[in-house]
């Protein structure tokens, strides 16, 4: 099962280090992670998507990476009403013939197209990762030239801070 | 007042209560050592990093204090990482303080850098890399805050040169602030009364103790409650002393090479309280059939702990400190000859097995037997010393055969299991303890892993009492060779021409040698009278196993029995 953790930590140099060090040595499978600062300039917010067999080895997932130091806080977003977006960048073939399809694919994946030059597109997208994965499978009959995508980051819905969880 | 950075860090040590630090020198730590050389602050030359950073770790164990170690930048630092590893998957509470090339060197590979934060980060509590001296008085004080607090464990400072040589107005600071460190002490108070409720009710209850028991100094409290109650007791490689081996309730060791009484009580309970254990698999053996009958009550501090190896029904996490004199409290509140009665018929059953198939060995007027080695150093020493061992066979005859009395008296490698740490933890134990005889039990095959200790405590007139187990064989490797190898002993061999008298009076030691059963308790006596360091080499055979033995993936009660 999959789960998704938002994880405050000190904004200090090897913090991720240190995370992702512990995650792979202790054999936890991570299918995403994000790091970058908060709106308090000595925290660090990563989000981490895990994919564990059950509760019990979320527990220690969450115990383990609790023990280190400049860890501070881990919130599971999981089963709380939160957003969840990554964001994709995407390099597509766009001749004058097929630009305008791919404008209206844009439009309806409410998409943005950051750069246009004569051969190619690069389409800016932000969702979940399904939709994310939708426009690029029907991108791929244009040709895509190359994809980059960020990890997940979550926020929870309503007035609370994760910090204050 | 300005002080070199150097000088910040000796000021902090005392600050701190170290007493002695073990190190060795070299190009980054320079100006260290020469603040160690100004200041006359306490220093042992060990002769290999590895033995720096071991001796720190026994004397921690022994005393219950911070050990400190230093070591130079690079090869330095690296040397130091098996002790550093040793100590973390024991949770013994080290500072080890590294040099590191300065600033703008780093990340250059330039001589004799190696980035010591991130190959100690795996085997830490916790690491620092400092580059500015602003950030110098506060991070010695979080370091030794963290290394002995909640879970003990290694804190690995790495100091770029440049820190040593720049100086500032020192002031240490009072507090630590640490927004993600807050070690749990008291946890969950009625979590003790359904732990009690749970006794009351058990008809087979067993107390498994463990290393956390040692760390907590709490053996005292854990006796008053196994008077109380009458429950029987178990005890991992890491818990012994904690319960006095001649106590009629403690069952001796479990695991691997646990007793026929521990072992079986595990298989049978109806309620297994774990004090202080982290369930290793050396201990469980086949782990689904661990304790299969039983609800798994887990004491520990360390909330990761809990069901990481076996799933505990109910967990109680806080220090021992706390949770074990409320248990105490609230056990005391009932009529405990009322559950006593409740438990009559099991207590008979475990004293059956325990008289039934003690732990034994066939005597031998030919060859020294290296259980009876033990035995006899039990009482010439009536218990009473600090037993420090490398690991293999004598390790396990020790923890089988030696009567301990006390906490904090069994010194050894658990977890990581690391030949070669004996010797320099003997020394570091000695120079903590030194009223107190210090006997290292070792095998010709740990010894020469830090063989070089002994010009260390020979030159510290260090009197620590090395007993060589020496049976020519890499003992516990060419058992399992004997066991599951049909016997092709692949390079366990150890007969040569090592002279293990000459070597250790070269380096100063005195150098016993015992052949024959009748003299083993003279020349054992001996070594007692002697002062200062003593080396007895005493030759056993070659073939003889720890038993009992549970085989890799057996449950407890598939052992393999002797005697």
């Amino acid at each position: 099962m999959k789960y998704t953790l938002a994880v405050l930590v000190e904004n200090k140099p090897g913090v991720l280090t240190h995370i992702s060090g512990l995650i792979s040595r202790r054999a936890y499978n991570i299918e995403s992670i994000a790091a970058s600062y908060t709106e308090e300039a000595d925290t660090t917010r990563i989000t981490i998507d895990v994919e564990v067999d059950d509760k019990l080895q979320l527990e220690q997932v969450v115990n383990q990476l609790s023990k280190l130091i400049d860890v501070i806080k881990i919130i599971n977003l999981t089963h709380i009403d939160s957003i969840h977006r990554e964001l994709a960048l995407i390099k597509v073939k766009a001749r004058p013939e097929t630009r305008s399809d791919i404008v209206d694919i844009v439009e309806i994946f409410r998409a943005k197209i950051v750069d246009v030059n004569r051969e190619t597109m690069v389409i800016e997208l932000t969702g979940e990762e399904s939709k994310i994965n939708a426009l690029c499978e029907v991108l791929m009959d244009y040709g895509i030239i190359e994809i980059v995508r960020t990890g997940k980051i979550a926020l929870s819905r309503g007035p609370i801070a994760a910090k204050n969880m | 007042m300005e002080f070199l950075g150097a000088d910040v860090i000796i000021e902090s040590l005392k600050k701190e209560g170290a007493e002695v630090v073990f190190g060795y020198p070299g190009g980054a730590v320079l100006p260290l050592y020469d603040a160690l050389y100004r200041m006359k602050f306490p220093h042992v030359l060990a002769r290999h990093e590895q033995g720096a950073v071991h001796a720190a770790d026994g004397y921690a164990r022994a005393t219950g204090k911070v050990g400190v170690c230093i070591a130079t930048s690079g090869p330095g630092a690296t040397n130091l990482i098996t002790g550093i590893a040793t100590a973390y998957m024991d949770s013994v509470p080290l500072v080890a303080i590294t040099g590191q090339v300065g600033v703008s060197l780093i990340g250059k590979d330039s001589f004799q850098e190696a980035d010591v934060r991130g190959i100690t980060t795996p085997i830490t509590k916790h690491n620092y890399l400092v580059k500015k001296i602003q950030d110098l008085p506060r991070v010695i004080k979080e370091a030794f805050y963290i290394a002995r607090s909640g879970r003990p464990g290694p804190v690995v400072i790495d100091i770029s040169k440049d820190v040593f040589n720049d100086k500032i107005d020192y002031k240490y600071p009072e507090d630590v602030k640490l927004r993600g460190y807050s070690p749990v002490f008291a946890g969950d108070e009625a979590t003790i009364e359904l732990v009690v409720e749970k006794m009351r009710q058990a008809k087979k209850p067993l107390f498994f103790v463990g290393g956390g028991v040692n760390i907590s100094d709490t053996s005292d409290l854990l006796r008053k409650i196994t008077e109380l109650t009458g429950f029987p007791v178990i005890s991992s490689l890491m818990g012994l002393g904690c319960i006095s081996s001649s106590d009629a309730d403690n069952l001796g060791m479990v695991g691997m090479h646990g007793t026929y009484a521990a072992n079986m009580a595990t298989i049978e309970c109806d309620l297994l309280l774990g004090v202080g254990v982290r369930f290793d698999d050396r201990v469980t053996g086949l782990v689904k059939d661990f304790a299969p009958r039983a609800q798994v009550v887990h004491f520990d501090i360390d909330p990761a702990e809990i069901n990481k190896n076996i799933i505990a029904d109910i967990r109680v996490v806080g220090d021992l400190r706390w949770s074990l004199p409320l248990l105490y409290e609230k056990a005391a509140d009932y009529d405990c000859q009322e559950w006593r009665k409740n438990i009559d018929p099991w207590l008979v059953t475990v004293c059956d097995w325990k008289r039934q198939k003690p732990l034994g060995y066939k005597c031998s007027d030919e060859v020294i037997m290296p259980q009876l080695v033990i035995e006899t150093v039990s009482q010439l020493t009536n218990g009473d010393a600090v037993i420090v061992t490398d690991v293999g066979q004598h390790q396990m005859w020790t923890a089988q055969y030696y009567q301990f009395l006390n906490q904090r008296s069994f010194l050894t490698s658990g977890g990581l299991g690391t030949m070669g740490y004996g010797l320099p933890a003997a020394i570091g134990a000695q120079l903590g303890l030194p009223e107190k005889t210090v006997v290292l039990f070792t095998g010709d095959g740990s010894i020469m892993m830090n063989c070089q200790e002994m010009a260390t405590a020979a030159n510290n007139n260090v009197a620590v009492k090395i007993i060589v187990m020496n049976n020519q064989v890499l003992g516990m490797v060419s058992q399992w060779q004997r066991m599951f190898y049909e016997e092709r002993y692949s390079h366990t061999c150890l007969k040569g021409r090592t002279d293990f008298v000459k070597l250790a009076e070269a380096m100063g030691v005195t150098g016993l040698r015992v052949t024959k059963p009748s003299e083993l308790q003279a020349t054992l006596a001996e070594a007692f009278r002697i002062e200062g360091p003593v080396l007895v080499d005493v030759w056993l055979p070659d073939a003889e196993d720890v038993l009992p033995m549970v085989p890799a993936n057996c449950r407890l009660d598939q052992m393999v029995l002797g005697g």
